[in-house]
């Protein structure tokens, strides 16, 4: 009978592709909003994910995220790197400055300025040169959306010049640090470089990036350190998550986002659902037929549960391969880069879809349950 | 008549809807019997019953009260898996609308019994194809049914009703959507192919046009069995096919004269 729920679906072409097309549109919808969202809400901590060498992150007290920072004083490292069960502590700057380029173009840039010895917080996915040519004089290392915009139309290569604070930046590499929420250059220096990149400020000191030593849990370092310096301790994890809720509480994103994903799912929800219901309540005499003739009830529901797979299968496959294809071809587009497709929300999605069809068919499959098979004698 | 003869046996059967002051009595004590062999019809005006019996004898609704047999079980008795088990084996239906299932070819429609039961696709369907065949609709197999004239979709009903050899088969109003030529040719291959030895046949009709094809008419009104004409095929009352033609179309008239005469 599978054969015959089947043929009854694809029957009515312009339903059938509707229907599709209904669940393809909005897995779509849902899978694009969804992972742009998610790719947008983590840019603010790009830079803490790009730190992997450090677990732990030391601020000032009233630090609430990355991107707005109350610089510590220099004493402050020596202060961490005191406590129990700090295997390291180095330091970090984290600010921002302008850069000129050559043409005279200028931008606000994100500065990290790396610790001089250990080269910690330095970018690990190098294009173009090594974090060690961080050495020389003047050094800095640009990320790739920083060099195309200051270099447009150039091939990527060292050795070009950029002036801060009308000191020479001399490029030495080519980094893919990943996008930053403000879309801004990000340049890596050393520490002590930095200084001279961003003006005359009484304190650099933005972060100290520590390392728990062997055995001793990172939650419980923090404590320490906390109990300690009197200064605030969050793991990496904890400060990408910092980072992430302080632009969902303080901006209109997650509204905006999340209205587009409402109406993805009440168009989801309600097109595919209300036209597979009538497509059964049309097909209701044939149901009937069907159940007259001794098909059982277990039998009817097994049809049009196939039927709702097949159509929820068959959009949901479509949406995602178009929602692939959208993320395939941008992800190379410098302002969408980074921005991903999650397999979370691939998965996410089909639960979703699996939800929809399988209400409409509920609801469908009540009324032929229902159905008293007499009706087919009713002309 | 020995009672193996009878094919359906209803001793004051009714049937009631709704309750309170809200009650319907559809039927009210019917006593009939139809027996293997024939062909019988149940005639009457709109709401007097006759599609309520029938839905009844098929199980399709319960029965409020009395005693019903049918092919020697009491679908009273019979749990819905069993009723459902027993329909699919015993019961052959030609409905008013064919309800044919449009997505399907004429073969694939006649197959949808067998499928139900069970048998391979494949199978039912070249079975549906041969069915067809002897029916003279060999040649419209794999049609869809908006390719069918009227008649053509009703004779496909009928190879479904009979494809699986049901001991009853029952139509309601074969031949009300169709014109009177075309109901009289359907009704012609009825009476050839599904009246036999081992088998009954119950028609509701309310077409004056096809009584003379029943062996026995059942005059129902108001939940009654009013007349029982026996025999018929054999008595004064026997029509030739030029006088069908010539008749009013499918009107109550007629049969409400007969149930007066």
């Amino acid at each position: 009978m599978n054969f015959v729920a089947l043929r009854m679906l694809v029957a009515d072409r312009a339903k059938y592709f509707s229907l599709i097309f209904a669940i393809a549109f909005a897995s779509f919808l849902l899978a694009n909003q969804i992972s742009i969202f998610i790719g947008i809400m983590t840019r603010p901590s790009s830079q803490i994910r790009d730190v992997v060498d450090a677990d732990i992150w030391v601020m000032d007290p009233q630090t609430l995220y990355s991107d707005e920072v109350y610089a510590l004083r220099d004493y402050d490292l020596y202060r961490v790197r005191s406590v129990p069960g700090v295997e390291w502590a180095v330091p970090l700057y984290k600010g921002t400055g302008r850069a000129k380029g050559e043409d005279g173009r200028f931008r606000t840039v994100i500065l990290m300025g790396v610790d001089d010895a250990t080269l910690v917080g330095a970018p690990r996915k190098m294009l173009v040169g090594s974090i060690y040519d961080l050495d020389q004089p003047d050094a800095a290392i640009i990320d790739k959306a920083g060099f195309l915009y200051f270099f447009p139309g150039e091939p990527l290569q060292a050795g070009k010049t950029l002036q801060m604070n009308e000191r020479r930046v001399l490029i030495v590499g080519i980094s893919d640090a990943s996008a930053p929420f403000q879309s801004f250059p990000v340049l890596h220096t050393r520490y002590s470089q930095a200084l001279g990149f961003v003006g005359r400020e009484r304190n650099l000191l933005s972060f100290v990036l520590a390392k728990p030593a062997a055995g001793v849990p990172m939650g419980k370092v923090c404590e320490r350190i906390e109990a300690t310096t009197g200064l605030r301790a969050r793991t990496t994890a904890q400060f990408s998550l910092d980072a992430f809720l302080f632009y969902f509480r303080n901006t209109g994103i997650p509204v905006n986002f999340g209205i587009t994903v409402v109406i993805a799912l009440i168009v989801g929800t309600v097109i595919p659902g209300q036209t597979f219901y009538i497509f059964t309540v049309e097909n209701l005499k044939q149901f009937g037929a069907l159940k007259a003739i001794g098909v059982t009830n277990r039998r009817i529901v097994g049809m049009i549960l196939l039927q709702a797979l097949v159509v929820g299968g068959s959009g949901y496959a479509l949406g995602m391969g178009i929602s692939a294809a959208f993320f395939a071809r941008t992800l190379n587009y410098m302002p969408t880069r980074g921005i991903i497709f999650p397999w979370q929300v691939m998965l996410g999605i089909g639960v979703v879809v699996l939800l929809v069809v399988g209400l409409a068919s509920l609801i469908s499959i009540r009324r032929v349950l229902v159905l008293e098979p007499a009706v087919v004698f009713r002309g | 008549m020995a009672t193996d003869a009878i094919a359906v046996l209803s001793r004051n059967v009714t049937k009631v809807f709704g309750r309170g002051d809200n009650q319907v009595h559809a039927l009210r004590g019917i006593d009939l019997e139809i027996r293997f062999g024939e062909l019988t019809m149940l005639v009457g005006p709109s709401g007097s019953g006759k599609t309520t019996l029938l839905s009844v004898i098929t199980g399709l609704l319960d029965a409020s009260s009395g005693e019903l047999v049918v092919l020697g079980r009491r679908p009273d008795r019979l749990s819905q898996e069993e009723l459902i088990l027993f329909r699919r084996e015993n019961l052959g239906f030609v409905f008013q609308q064919f309800n044919l299932i449009p997505a399907l070819t004429a073969a694939e429609n006649v197959a949808v019994p067998m499928m139900a039961a069970g048998v391979k696709r494949q199978q039912a369907v070249a079975r549906g194809e041969e069915f067809l065949g002897t029916l003279g609709m060999a040649h419209r197999a794999h049609a869809l049914p908006s390719e069918l004239s009227g008649g053509e979709q009703q004779r496909v009903a009928l190879a479904r009703a009979l494809v699986h050899q049901p001991k009853l088969v029952v139509c309601d109003e074969p031949t009300s959507a169709l014109d009177g030529r075309t109901g009289h040719a359907v009704m012609e291959l009825l009476s050839a192919t599904a009246v036999r030895p081992d088998r009954a046949v119950i028609i509701v009709t309310h077409d004056s046009r096809i009584f003379d094809f029943a062996d026995q008419i059942a005059h129902m009104d108001d939940g009654r069995i009013t007349a029982l004409e026996e025999n018929r095929k054999n008595g004064p009352l026997t029509k030739s096919a030029a006088v069908y033609e010539a008749a009013p179309a499918q009107t109550d008239l007629g049969a409400s004269q007969m149930i007066g005469g």
